[in-house]
């Protein structure tokens, strides 16, 4: 891999632009962290790399959109997935118009509760996560999924989700919020949607100086 | 003036209104070796303290009671019997000087207080106290929350572990010193959840460690390993997503060096610049609310003494700083 360029630097791994027998590729590898220590640090790289790698794949195979696995290396922290030439969902966000924020987030809510139909926790739901091409969203960033089928875990997605569009989307969070309930409830059924909603509730509850008026 | 009353600080403090802080004095309530705050003796430590302690604010300013302009109270978050007394003594001076009354959320007290001593401008804050474990950064109007524990703060782990072995609270200070004698790594519980962290678990597993017969030292090394570790991840997290440049590491578990240490490592590595409240304002203190009562006087904030109030659960991301100009 000499010829990859990096293309961005995230909070836990680097991203280089490079190719997979020709095609667009990413190359995602996990950097060492000197603040953590090292037996720890070993641990936390390799079983993310591993994590993202599995689950991602079976998201794919589900019927979720995100990228193509070519390669895994867990010892170093590495992954080589399909490039996907969109745009991350936070980028747009500053500029989005109605029509498209309700496509957008319906789009997202109805796979984010397909991926939870089938199981799988996505642990990161933040719009830096997810990447926009024609009309089509893409889910990324594996690292904190798990495998799971508990109301909580589903109900800790959804508040994280609802956290990071209230916090850094806050001019258009209630209406982002309430179109993602709504494809979310086409995938997982009312019933279903109302007792995750009850749990994201009791979990913001439970938080330190919780809302409780 | 201000006075802060939310736990086990009892503090009195004059700030200038260009953030010179002229006398920051303050007595701390000491509960029982290895029990932790008891709200009722803790409000009566501040009501047997209170003259004492405004009195030395004025006379180590140098000022005379009818020089002060405003009075500040801190309002919330905090246990009820502490902010009442803190409330009371207030409307009190308020009243007898016939000056404005602001009431002030202790949590933005830390943050701006923070900003204030260490010219930070615009960061991306970890607040980690007794009553805070909490990522933050100001955008539109807000401290917003970015980040935050789902059970306990970071100050609780430390002083309940600490309780569990026989100190009293706050343990922190002992627990650095037992874990600097100690490099052995014990496994623990690393839940990071997104952007929140999730410390419950270190609690109970160290607890357990301890009662299995692991040493003390090793047990207080591997939980600050651990839990610090989580914490920087975090905050690394939150200034990647939101493009900042600045770090800024404030409230009572600040004072820990290495928690310091791991941040600024994180920092370097990121390139991002990382400041950390000066030890002595790192915990609870009267500055913290006297520079918040200013800069909020300023902005309209008062409140008539006869409908003026604290709250328990006061969030700080719900509260307009009208006074922060970036963005």
């Amino acid at each position: 891999m000499e010829n990859r360029k990096l293309v961005k630097r995230g909070a836990e791994a680097n991203l280089y632009s490079t190719e997979w027998f020709g095609r667009p590729a990413i190359s995602k590898v996990r950097i060492k962290k000197s603040y953590r220590r090292k037996e720890l640090d070993d641990w936390i790289r390799s079983h993310r790399t591993l994590r993202e790698a599995r689950l991602m794949s079976k998201a794919r195979s589900n019927g979720v959109s995100t990228p193509i696995i070519f390669f895994v290396d867990p010892l170093h922290g590495e992954i080589i997935m399909e490039e996907i030439l969109g745009r991350r969902l936070k980028e747009v966000m500053e500029n989005i118009n109605n029509t498209e924020l309700k496509r957008t987030f319906s789009g997202v809510g109805s796979m984010i509760g397909r991926l939870h139909e089938d199981g799988i926790i996505h642990g990161d739901l933040t719009t830096s996560n997810m990447i926009i091409l024609d009309g089509t969203v893409y889910l990324i960033d594996f690292g904190l999924s798990i495998q799971s089928q508990r109301l909580e875990d589903k109900g800790m997605d959804l508040r994280l989700l609802k956290g990071v569009l209230s916090s850094a989307h806050s001019r258009v969070f209630n209406q982002a919020y309430k179109f993602f309930i709504a494809g979310y409830r086409t995938s997982t059924g009312s019933k279903a949607t109302e007792h995750v909603l009850q749990v994201v509730e009791q979990i913001e509850r439970r938080g330190r100086y919780a809302r409780v008026d | 003036m201000g006075i802060e009353s939310t736990a086990h600080t009892f503090g009195a403090s004059i700030v200038s209104s260009d953030g010179k802080i002229l006398a920051d004095v303050k007595d701390v309530y000491k509960p029982a070796t290895g029990s932790g705050i008891h709200p009722r003796e803790a409000s009566r430590h501040h009501s047997n303290v209170a003259h004492v302690v405004i009195r030395d604010a004025l006379e180590k300013g140098n000022i005379k009671s009818s020089e002060i302009e405003i009075i500040s109270y801190s309002a919330g978050p905090g246990l009820g019997p502490c902010l009442r007394v803190g409330a009371t003594v207030a409307r009190t001076l308020a009243l007898h000087l016939k000056r404005p009354l602001v009431p002030v959320n202790h949590a933005i007290g830390h943050i701006e207080l923070g900003c204030l001593t260490t010219g930070s401008l615009d960061p991306v804050t970890l607040l980690v106290s007794g009553g805070h474990t909490m990522i933050t950064a100001y955008s539109a109007g807000k401290w917003r929350a970015f980040g935050e524990t789902l059970d306990i703060t970071a100050g609780q782990l430390l002083d309940q572990l600490g309780r569990h072995a026989g100190y009293s609270s706050p343990a922190g200070a002992v627990i650095e010193k037992l874990a600097s004698g100690s490099s052995r790594y014990l496994k623990l519980p690393y839940s990071v959840k997104g952007n929140d962290v999730s410390l419950s678990g270190i609690l109970t597993a160290s607890k357990r460690l301890l009662d299995q017969g692991e040493g003390i030292r090793d047990v207080c090394f591997s939980v600050q390993e651990t839990a610090f570790a989580m914490l920087t991840e975090v905050t690394e997290r939150a200034v990647a997503f939101l493009e900042k440049t600045e770090i800024l590491l404030t409230g009572g578990v600040a004072a820990n060096t290495r928690l310091t240490e791991m941040l600024k490592s994180m920092s370097e590595e990121r390139g991002v610049t990382f400041k950390v409240i000066p030890k002595n304002y790192a915990g609870d203190c009267g500055a913290q609310i006297a520079w918040i009562g200013a800069l909020a006087f300023r902005s309209g904030v008062q409140v008539p003494v006869g409908s003026s109030w604290v709250k328990q659960s006061w969030r700080f991301d719900g509260v307009e700083v009208p006074w922060r100009i970036v963005n």
